[in-house]
């Protein structure tokens, strides 16, 4: 093609320029970006909304608004359900929604305050690590406590993605960093869930199935963080009785094990009456809130990635890549992978006890099979042997799961699609083998052609 | 008192007797030769002494102290680091990271040093690497320490396993064949390297080697294995007069 096409150099030529005016913006930029929309639509979000012709305010970026547009299509030429074609209008007004209240502000907010944001990433990076941290997580805390505050529908979905993201970095553990194929991650996981129910339902609480409050006390709640080590360190004492058997095999093997595993914790919830048989444990407290998940599942990233990064985490890489190397280099392989098993186990069994208690219920049949392909989708479609990888399957997956929820069958065929898709041309995930470095992450961005 | 020191140790794999009844008495500084035939168990013995196989009878004593029979972890941090034939590198980690890993026995932050990024892990974490960054520098591959060692020519990946063969501090360091495939002039650099580390070290090395003509300019005693016995052990000079030996590489000379 001849460079005097101009409608070629456009049409490339606007996302190379966009690209290149937003390489330049830090974290801090898009936050600041971020902020300001939420801001927007909480200010004008539901006139907006009305004024574009939607019935109500999107609630996933309007993601969902397109895909009810395109059930009732389906519905329309599968079902001969009756059509009404004012719909149609959705599609458009969803993604003018989404352009006004979303893109257009974040773009230009990141882009006017890339300068300002960029000095001052660079000069709190010169301090102690631990100011920026706070000063970002703090910003995003805002940002989503903003977002999730206008629906119960998003504080639901946040609440279940945040939690997700910690069970997918926990897995990520083993199946990525160590590169063992386990499959009993969900057992861990209802192994935290049920026991620190037993311990918040148990002591705080009248129930049913186990029976009168032990103890009751205004200040309970601030023995949730407790309820969460004691599950995590439950799933940690059962992860131990699979690796004990389990490492003296690999590969193939240690996933059927695992898989028995797993059937293994479900059935034995499923028969112990005390614990509510296949019924489960209802009435959790409320402690799990938007905050408390937020800084759990912070500090569940924070020392995962501590660990990974540190001679003691690359161990399981090295055991991963040839074993006896690693031995004998001094690697004291049994201990990595040891403890690689239970601290994976430990974290899953937090998300688990998080998760009872944001659902308020649990029962063994959400620890099955469905619940390992989920997680297992996750990992892989996000990349192993990474904290962004396991951040960015978790999130994707899980949106994706919500926005396609109307599309109903169609959303088990759409998602596993696009994970064949992925391990087709990125088999090891989409943000594989990334080391995550907060300096890195928070610091200031240079612009490409600009020198630091 | 010898610092490696091997009694009677033998080896069976099944009914099959791999190795049988060797000896050794290695002294320090001391660059030792196993050379032999193809399958004669040269490598079987390497996997002996650094605990890869148990040996079935026998006595292994580094520095006086009995190791037989150790995990083979601990018997590498007591001080015997070793390259392997048929490179034996971590594919998804970088240069750095490799010789960062054989620091892992020295650790002593611990685990919670390493979930709660304690000050003494960043310390002993920048410790490591600068002493990593070091031996890499001494063995001419300081630039491509963060480079992943998959992407690495040949040579660099031999250099790679010996600068991590070195990070674990070794008394004795065992080479496997560490020419194998090498071009002559990438032998005649791996040839200088070992004499450098040999002189500036003082470390005592053990090499198995296909190729007599590094043997021979190397070492200063040679034992040679067929079929897991040594046959002859001595001087490069003896070795090379012995007439078994010749006869187990070059078959005996029949008339007709």
């Amino acid at each position: 093609m001849s460079r005097t096409d101009p409608a070629v150099t456009v049409s490339r030529g606007l996302p190379v320029f966009m690209g290149r005016m937003l390489a330049g913006v830090p974290l801090l930029g898009w936050l600041l970006g971020f902020l300001v929309a939420v801001l927007i639509e909480q200010a004008v979000g539901e006139p907006l909304a009305q004024l574009v012709s939607l019935p109500k305010m999107p609630v996933l970026f309007g993601i969902l608004t397109v895909s009810k547009v395109i059930a009732a299509i389906i519905n329309t030429v599968f079902k001969d359900a009756a059509f009404d074609p004012a719909i149609l209008i959705h599609v458009p007004a969803a993604i003018a929604y989404l352009t006004v209240v979303y893109l257009a502000p974040i773009v230009v907010v990141a882009r006017i305050s890339a300068n300002i944001a960029n000095r001052a990433a660079g000069a709190m990076n010169r301090w102690n690590l631990l100011l920026p941290a706070i000063v970002h997580l703090g910003l995003m805390y805002v940002v989503l406590h903003i977002w999730a505050g206008m629906s119960d529908y998003r504080l639901i979905t946040l609440k279940i993605t945040l939690i997700a993201v910690l069970l997918t970095l926990s897995l990520n553990i083993i199946n990525g960093y160590m590169g063992e194929f386990s499959c009993s991650h969900p057992g861990f996981m209802a192994v935290g869930a049920y026991m620190s129910s037993l311990f918040t339902v148990g002591l705080f609480v009248d129930d049913r199935v186990l029976g009168n409050a032990l103890m009751a006390c205004s200040l309970d709640f601030l023995s949730f963080p407790l309820a969460l080590i004691f599950g995590g360190i439950c799933a940690s004492a059962a992860a131990l009785l699979v690796a004990i058997p389990s490492f003296k095999t690999r590969g193939d093997y240690l996933a059927i094990i695992s898989l028995a595993f797993l059937f293994i914790i479900k059935s034995l919830f499923e028969n112990l009456q005390a614990l509510g048989g296949s019924r489960g444990i209802a009435g959790q407290p409320d402690w799990a809130t938007l905050p408390v998940i937020f800084i759990v599942v912070g500090l569940g990233i924070w020392s995962i990635n501590n660990f990974v990064t540190s001679t003691f985490g690359k161990a399981l890489n090295a055991v991963r890549d040839d074993e006896l190397a690693a031995e004998a280099m001094t690697v004291n392989t049994r201990k990595a992978k040891m403890t690689a098993f239970l601290v994976g186990a430990f974290w899953a069994g937090v998300a688990g006890g998080l998760l009872a208690h944001v659902l308020r219920y649990i029962n063994p049949a959400m620890f099955g099979i469905q619940k390992l392909a989920e997680v297992l989708a996750m990992v892989y479609f996000g990349g192993l042997n990474s904290v962004y990888g396991s951040i960015v399957g978790a999130v994707s997956i899980g949106l994706l799961g919500e926005a396609l929820r109307p599309l109903e069958i169609l959303k088990w065929i759409i998602i596993p699609l696009l994970l064949i898709l992925v391990m087709i041309y990125r088999p090891t995930g989409l943000v594989a083998f990334r080391d995550f470095d907060l300096r890195e992450a928070m610091g200031p961005k240079t612009e490409p052609g600009q020198r630091k | 008192m010898a610092l490696l020191r091997v009694e009677h140790m033998t080896h069976y794999f099944g009914g099959l007797r791999a190795v049988s009844d060797y000896n050794l008495e290695m002294e320090p500084g001391q660059i030792l030769g196993l050379i032999g035939p193809n399958g004669a168990g040269k490598t079987t013995v390497f996997n002996l002494l650094t605990g890869i196989y148990k040996p079935s009878e026998g006595r292994i004593l580094l520095d006086g102290e009995e190791i037989t029979g150790l995990a083979p972890h601990r018997i590498a941090a007591r001080g015997l680091g070793r390259t392997f034939q048929n490179l034996c590198l971590w594919r998804h980690m970088t240069v750095l990271d490799h010789v960062r890993m054989a620091h892992y026995a020295k650790i002593s932050y611990g685990l919670m040093g390493a979930f709660f990024g304690t000050a003494k892990r960043y310390r002993q974490e920048a410790e490591i690497e600068r002493r990593s960054r070091d031996l890499l520098e001494q063995l001419g591959i300081g630039h491509l320490a963060d480079q992943g060692v998959l992407n690495l020519p040949y040579g660099a990946q031999r250099r790679v396993e010996m600068a991590r063969a070195l990070a674990v501090e070794p008394k004795v360091l065992f080479l496997d064949e560490p020419t194998v495939g090498m071009t002559p002039e990438e032998l005649e650099q791996m040839m200088d390297i070992i004499r450098q580390l040999h002189q500036r070290l003082g470390l005592a090395i053990f090499l198995i080697e296909h190729r007599l003509k590094m043997v021979m300019e190397l070492c200063h005693r040679i034992q040679t294995l067929v079929f897991g016995e040594v046959i002859a052990e001595g001087s490069p000079v003896e070795i090379q007069g012995n007439p078994q030996v010749i006869e187990a590489y070059l078959g005996k000379e029949t008339v007709e």
